[in-house]
């Protein structure tokens, strides 16, 4: 795997929109082809060399090549995007659309990332050592088609709106989440080492959530469906069950309806 | 106005019965012409295909509910947007693009004319204000009538002529085009929490049949003469078995002549044909009832058609059958969004994903074939997807394929999951008809311009006419080596025309052209009835003026084009 290493030289005085900054739009170039690929800072559009020194070539493929980016990228958004294969390593905080739409490989955010991260993410993983902004792994505004596939883990906390209208995949959040969590969800597992706010799950009819902290307050849609023993990394614990929304329509599968699973840590004495 | 000469292109236009001969095609201010001078620019049509500019009967381009559609799908916009570049305007929108997009992805593929089919007389404003920003091709657009409160008043008590004298005012304050028909009294009927699926349902309250509507209402077409005629949705659209009902409102035309004065012959269109073709009982048995209908079709010379091809493509539907996408989001639990709109109409709008993994659509997509394939007369039937319902309008170039490409209709059954399911259900896989560029030119310039009374405007290349051309680089006198060859040429004309504007040069924009309304303004004999009726709803019913009601002047019909209608002597 050969390594890209793009490190900021200007600050841009906008928010820079670099969509190319992805194994797949790098695959096959030297470093010099890479910094003449287009990023957008408002209205205008120039060159990824302007902002970054870009040193190493990429691989052949994407998944043969692997992205560092250093420096202060907390105005760059898009890292990642669309990108299927190959890895990308993000050393600091970046803005918003970290991995949306991506279909594979791997992306590692030492810092934090803000809103939209993997959006209608469909496969590969996407580690976040920091915090997560709202609406991770959820829909584009106004589609129906939130995470599909792949795996998350965020080791600092999450924004609002995880989840939405997620359908498969996993998510794991060792902090806390806010509030909405998995709203409109029709598959894929959402896993809270912490607690979450309010309206967790609203009009969710698949998939499933579990919860080791607290809920502050439970949606009225949820219903007491027994206690269960799980075991999740290696910890055994019983959590209360919960099914629902109940106000939502619900597929059948083979005669049986089915429901969204909450799953929530019942507190040892 | 510069003269031009398109030189050496194979010609292809039924209305001189002009077969892919060599001809050139003269342009001399605006018009077409027998011979230009010396300095005419050229242009070289060696080795193209030359047609008249297409004419576009069917399509929800400009209004509140294709506004609505823009609205609440962002993600139809997500990555389907053009930036600037030379004469374009930014554009997005895949299914329901922006009002630039529109005009040049149709000038792109050679159409320059398009109808929008559905109008709420009470957005009219609206409507003409998208129809104002939308550059370069001559747009009109058609009130709907079948669910309007006069008109079921009227109708009931069969006053035809006041129904008439009603739909010249309401065509001339609206700017309108013609009379369109969108489940006859079946949306009227959702506002009471019902629905009319057959001719003889009653609608509440008002105690008409859609019968009665549907035939009150070509006869009221008739009496006026106007340049179209009565252009129609029917009753249960889109639900097994519906094919039924479509033959029952055909036979309501029986017996009715065309009378007018623009060479029109039928008395009734019959719109997206596709969603009205269905045998069977349920989703499970569905089938196609494409033969019956065009056999009826094929029958009965006083009425024309268009396709609705499903294009397999994520689009959006909308429709003033307020009830069916009600029904709609009810199968595919996707958004939905309605309209009600007073004393006129309503509206629905539902995204809709047309699955080749699906049997329904498939059946679907291959009754969309079926119909064009089966018909005799292309004269009769013209190509549209009932966008966006069907599919976009900008899919065009692949209906052509599959029409003109057997090889090409195997290619995508043969990608179908339930390939087995599509040839048992319908005849698609018997059908070895491939449409012909003639024919081609028939049913989608030469047939419209005819069904819409534009004869004498476009639609065809005759001297005298409008110089609206489009040139393609699509060779006849070679054999297809591969069917995507005729999507790719459709698909970006090497030059189109627009009443002799050069638009498009080698599918780029390079002219915003001069872009006009169409509208019909028909006079009729004063009715004082009628003017009390319209004042009385106004003060009683409407929630805005009757001043504020009409859409007149620069800010909504910059460049008005009127057809001439006098009905005062009937």
């Amino acid at each position: 795997m050969e390594t890209v290493t793009i490190t900021v030289k200007n600050a841009p005085a906008l928010y820079l929109e670099a969509d190319n900054i992805s194994p797949d739009a790098f695959a096959g170039k030297t470093a010099a082809q890479i910094a003449e690929l287009s990023v957008h800072e408002g209205n205008t559009t120039s060159t990824l060399g302007k902002y970054f020194d870009v040193s190493g070539n990429a691989g052949a493929t994407a998944a043969d090549t692997k992205i560092v980016v250093r420096g202060d990228v907390k105005k760059v958004k898009y890292l990642g995007f669309k990108m299927s294969a190959g890895e990308l390593v993000i050393e600091g905080s970046a803005d918003l659309y970290v991995g949306a739409w991506m279909t594979g490989g791997k992306i590692l955010a030492k810092g934090d990332v803000a809103a939209f991260a993997a959006t209608a993410m469909k496969g590969g993983e996407l580690i976040i050592e920091g915090n997560a902004g709202n609406y991770l792994g959820a829909a584009y505004r106004g589609d129906w088609r939130g995470m599909s596939g792949g795996k998350i883990l965020v080791k600092g906390n999450a924004g609002s709106d995880v989840g939405m209208f997620m359908t498969g995949g996993e998510m794991v959040i060792n902090g806390n989440v806010d509030v909405h969590l998995c709203t409109h969800a029709e598959g894929g597992k959402v896993t809270v080492k912490g607690n979450a706010t309010s309206k967790v799950g609203g009009q969710m009819v698949d998939g499933q959530i579990i919860i080791f902290g607290s809920i502050d307050t439970m949606m009225p849609g949820f219903k007491p469906a027994g206690e269960v023993e799980l075991e999740i990394d290696g910890i055994k614990a019983t959590f209360s069950h919960f099914i629902g929304d109940m106000g939502e329509r619900h597929k059948k599968k083979k005669g049986v309806v089915i429901y969204a699973n909450l799953y929530k840590k019942i507190s040892s004495p | 106005m510069s003269e031009y000469i398109i030189k050496n292109g194979h010609v292809f236009d039924p209305v001189q019965g002009i077969k892919g001969d060599k001809k050139d095609i003269a342009i001399k201010d605006g018009k077409i012409v027998d011979k230009v001078g010396s300095g005419a620019k050229v242009i070289d049509a060696k080795d193209k295909t030359v047609m008249a500019g297409a004419v576009e009967i069917h399509a929800h381009i400009a209004g509140p509910k294709v506004n609505l559609g823009r609205i609440y799908r962002p993600e139809d916009k997500l990555f389907s947007c053009t930036a600037t570049h030379g004469m374009e305007r930014m554009g997005s929108g895949a299914s329901i693009p922006t009002t630039f997009k529109t005009g040049y992805e149709y000038a792109k593929m050679g159409y320059t004319t398009a109808m929008e089919a559905a109008m709420p007389p009470l957005f009219s404003r609206h409507t003409h204000e998208e129809i104002r920003d939308t550059p370069i091709i001559d747009e009109g657009a058609f009130p709907v009538f079948g669910n309007n409160w006069f008109v079921l008043e009227y109708l009931k008590n069969h006053e035809i002529e006041n129904a008439a004298a009603y739909i010249a005012w309401l065509l001339r304050v609206t700017k309108g085009y013609a009379i369109k028909v969108v489940n006859p009294g079946g949306t009227e009927a959702w506002a009471w929490g019902l629905n009319c699926l057959s001719v003889n349902d009653p609608v509440p309250y008002f105690d008409i049949t859609p019968a009665e509507i549907v035939r009150g209402l070509i006869e009221a077409n008739e009496y006026l003469g106007l340049p179209h005629s009565m252009h129609i949705h029917p009753n249960n659209l889109g639900n097994p078995g519906c094919y039924e009902t479509t033959l029952d409102t055909m036979k309501l035309a029986e017996g009715f002549k065309a009378k007018n004065k623009f060479g029109r012959e039928q008395v009734l269109h019959l719109t997206h044909t596709q969603f009205h073709s269905y045998k069977g009982t349920n989703w499970g048995d569905f089938e196609s009832g494409a033969k019956e209908v065009t056999d009826y079709v094929n029958k009965a010379k006083n009425i024309t058609i268009d396709t609705g091809n499903v294009t397999l493509d994520e689009t959006t539907t909308m429709t003033a059958d307020g009830p069916f996408e009600h029904h709609l989001t009810g199968l595919n639990h996707l958004k939905w969004a309605n309209v009600d709109v007073e004393l006129e109409t309503a509206a629905g709008v539902v995204p809709y994903i047309y699955s080749p993994n699906i049997s329904v659509c498939a059946i679907q997509w291959a009754i969309g074939l079926e119909i064009p394939l089966m018909m005799k007369d292309p004269m009769r039937c013209f190509i549209t997807t009932d966008h966006p319902n069907a599919g976009p309008f900008t899919r065009y170039p692949r209906v052509f394929k599959w029409l003109m490409s057997e090889k090409a209709r195997e290619t995508q059954i043969n990608a179908f999951k339930h390939k087995d399911k599509v040839l048992s259900q319908t005849s698609i896989g018997s059908l070895d008809r491939e449409i012909s560029l003639y024919e081609l030119a028939q049913m989608t310039r030469a047939g419209p311009a005819k069904s819409l009374g534009l004869t004498a405007l476009c639609g065809g290349l005759k001297p005298g006419m409008e110089a609206d051309v489009a040139v393609y680089n699509f060779n006849p006198d070679k054999p297809v080596a591969n069917p995507d060859d005729i999507e790719k040429a459709f698909s970006r004309c090497a030059a189109v025309f627009k009443s002799g504007v050069q638009v498009v040069s080698n599918g780029e924009i390079v002219s915003n052209g001069n872009k006009r309304t169409l509208w019909v303004d028909v006079k009729v004999k004063e009715n004082a009835q009628v003017a009390r009726d319209i004042s009385e709803k106004f003060v009683k019913y409407y929630s805005m003026t009757q001043n504020n009601y009409e859409a007149l002047g620069h800010n909504f019909v910059p460049n008005p084009y009127a057809l001439e209608v006098d009905a005062t002597q009937v």
